[in-house]
């Protein structure tokens, strides 16, 4: 298979405390491919966001990566120095951020952020990268994009806000976009508007893009595959549809049989007893065996590793490893 | 006893979002109210789940708030089992109060973090003096037995509880002055997916084992669709739809309905094309004319954006729509 355009391996990044180190993510490792979708789920805790940060170069000191690679076209991005970081950032990573009130600055119009943010990366004149602009917002659907790019942010709407967000990441052509939950402060019927609009326009520009959302159904219509996150851990990897509809790990079965559905009428929802640990009381062995249903003596004790089952599907649970298994019934 | 236990009728409330009195001198402006709600009606039968659906601004919570009277309607009826509430009068709310509690959005905020679990879930029962002595805390382990936590909890603060835990604390907390109605405002969107099956789960035992009656109010249609058996859709402040779950579901009648319905992710990957939607929820304090759902409306022609819609009854629905009354969609 071709060089993947994004390439984290184990990565761990760790938070300092005065009652010792946590560890926010333990030994994840994705690949993401040119032009694809990558969605990231999990419950809250469970690392998207900060492998998100941490792909960026944005984690919060004294958080800090403390072990693993993050290569963008083989190219390692994890030690880079502040300087060049920012050079990638935006240029070649784009972000998109939850609140677009917050990612916006409200003392600049809307042309000013653009353009800065454009001529930063790409040798434009003033005039050019205005029209570049406004086809831009045109682009991702403002009316009237022309007059309304020398309005202030707080002249959209929420649903508006956020199309601009959109433009800003895509402004210098990022060859990857980070959406950290895109949608989740938007109501539903613009959240499927906001969808749409980071679907095409990635598809159209070649941008592959990782998606943060905790929201399975956002998954299930925008992403080619899926990363289930768990307490810092990947539990499962794979194909959209193969996950959703055939998930393997326990937790990602319960956690789909957990999300009420409009056509289901069942009396009661699946669930998974518990909550997901703290990250200073994460058990031994695997992270989701005091919730699980299949637990057994092994889990307990030893960390499973993600387990290739084929079709770039990876689940990480002893259940799966038939050759180990195997072996232990020969004994 | 009717079968009905709560009606609203023309239950309407406006906010005074004027600027102050100079300014509006000055710059010659009128003062300005938000509709919040306007001219809602509908009740809720003994046991049943009712739920409210809207975006945000549809006035969902304020009509919350106006049935558990913590805010008054500027116009309107209220009739709590056949009596009718009477905000004027300290005691007669006091004691229709005990009959109705509410489940809040946010435990994290919901709770005094300066209180021990125990003081939090035998308030109710002090004020309304249902049990005194030993028998108060006997009563609170077992309300924190009823809802899934265990007695020896009473002595914990809430800061010492995850967030489904501490909604389940909330929900004792309701219990325990054995009301007949809960009002639950938005109960599991702060909570994760897997807590929410756990909390929404709950919710359903102890409607079966104390007959309780929900009003439910959620953004999230999966959740109302899993949790009630009948629906009103709210845009701007009207209820545009009334209709059992399956119903809304399978045939929804309002453009809007439809609308709301096509926007939601499918999970069951079925390929469904969906329409795409246009336009966001207008400026409540300046909305449209007519009907409020016109300028995002397909089916919107003159009489929309004159006159107002009453609901009709279309094949077992309520809906407020022209084209629906006109047989036209």
């Amino acid at each position: 298979m071709a060089q993947p355009l994004l390439s984290v391996r184990d990565l761990v990044v760790e938070f300092p405390t005065r009652r010792g180190t946590l560890r926010a993510i333990d030994k994840v490792s994705f690949d993401i491919q040119e032009g694809e979708v990558l969605g990231m789920v999990g419950e809250s805790g469970a690392g998207k966001s900060i492998t998100g940060a941490a792909i960026i170069g944005l984690i919060e000191p004294p958080g800090r990566i403390a072990g693993g690679e993050i290569r963008l076209r083989g190219e390692r991005i994890d030690n880079l120095r502040p300087e060049a970081l920012r050079r990638i950032r935006g240029r070649r990573i784009g972000m998109v951020f939850q609140d677009p009130l917050t990612s916006l600055n409200p003392l600049y119009t809307v042309a000013q952020q653009l353009i800065e943010t454009i001529r930063t990366h790409i040798d434009l004149s003033e005039r050019e990268a205005r029209a570049r602009a406004v086809a831009l917002l045109d682009r991702v659907g403002i009316p009237a994009a022309a007059r309304r790019i020398d309005d202030y942010p707080h002249h959209f709407s929420g649903g508006m806000r956020q199309r601009v967000v959109i433009a800003l990441a895509l402004a210098a052509e990022p060859e990857l976009v980070i959406a950290d939950e895109p949608t989740t402060a938007l109501d539903v019927s613009v959240q499927a508007q906001i969808i749409d609009v980071l679907k095409e326009i990635c598809a159209e520009r070649g941008a592959a893009v990782m998606l943060i959302t905790h929201d399975m159904g956002v998954i299930a219509e925008t992403a080619d595959r899926v990363a289930v996150l768990y307490a810092g851990r990947l539990a499962e990897i794979g194909p959209v549809r193969d996950v959703i509809t055939a998930a393997e790990h326990p937790y990602t079965r319960g956690l789909m049989g957990s999300i009420p559905t409009l056509t289901q009428t069942a009396d009661r929802l699946v669930q998974i007893p518990g909550s997901m640990p703290r990250l200073n009381a994460i058990p031994q062995g695997c992270a989701f065996n005091p919730r699980c249903p299949e637990v057994f003596g092994r889990c307990r004790v030893e960390r499973p590793d993600p387990i290739d089952r084929g079709s770039r599907r990876q689940v990480a649970c002893w259940l799966y490893d038939t050759a180990k298994a195997e072996e232990a019934g020969n004994v | 006893m009717s079968d009905v236990l709560l009606k609203v009728e023309g239950l309407t409330r406006y906010f005074d979002v004027s600027k102050p009195w100079l300014n509006r001198v000055i710059e010659r402006e009128d003062r300005q109210f938000l509709t919040a709600t306007a001219d809602v009606n509908f009740e809720i039968r003994r046991g049943e789940t009712f739920a409210l659906v809207g975006e945000s601004g549809s006035g969902k919570s304020t009509i919350a708030k106006m049935i558990v009277g913590l805010l008054e309607p500027s116009a309107g009826r209220i009739t709590f089992d056949d009596q009718e509430m009477n905000f004027a009068s300290g005691a007669a709310m006091r004691t229709l109060r005990r009959r109705f509690q509410m489940i809040f959005q946010d435990p994290y905020a919901s709770l005094n973090p300066r209180w021990h679990v125990g003081d939090i879930i035998a308030e109710p029962i002090r004020t309304f003096g249902l049990a005194s002595g030993n028998a108060i805390s006997r009563e609170v382990g077992r309300l924190l037995d009823t809802v899934g936590l265990s007695a020896s909890d009473a002595g914990k603060f809430p800061h010492e509880f995850s967030g489904g835990q501490r909604q389940r604390i909330a929900i004792a907390r309701a219990l325990s002055s054995r009301p007949e109605f809960i009002v639950c405002d938005e109960p599991t969107s702060a909570l994760d997916v897997s807590v929410q099956a756990q909390i929404l789960n709950l919710m359903r035992d102890l409607q079966d084992e104390f007959g309780l009656t929900y009003l439910l109010i959620s953004h999230d249609l999966s959740v109302v669709r899993h949790m009630s058996n009948r629906i009103g859709v709210l845009y701007l402040g009207r209820l545009v739809e009334v209709a059992d779950g399956k119903t809304l579901f399978t045939h929804p009648r309002h453009p809007y309905s439809r609308m709301l319905l096509d926007a939601v992710p499918d999970l069951t990957l079925s390929g469904r094309r969906r329409r795409q939607v246009e336009g966001e929820i207008p400026n409540p304090i300046n909305p449209p004319p007519g009907c409020a759902f016109h300028p995002r409306c397909p089916h919107a022609f003159d009489r929309c954006r004159q006159e107002i819609p009453q609901p009709v009854d279309a094949d077992g629905s309520l809906a407020a729509c022209f084209a629906v009354e006109e047989g036209r969609i």
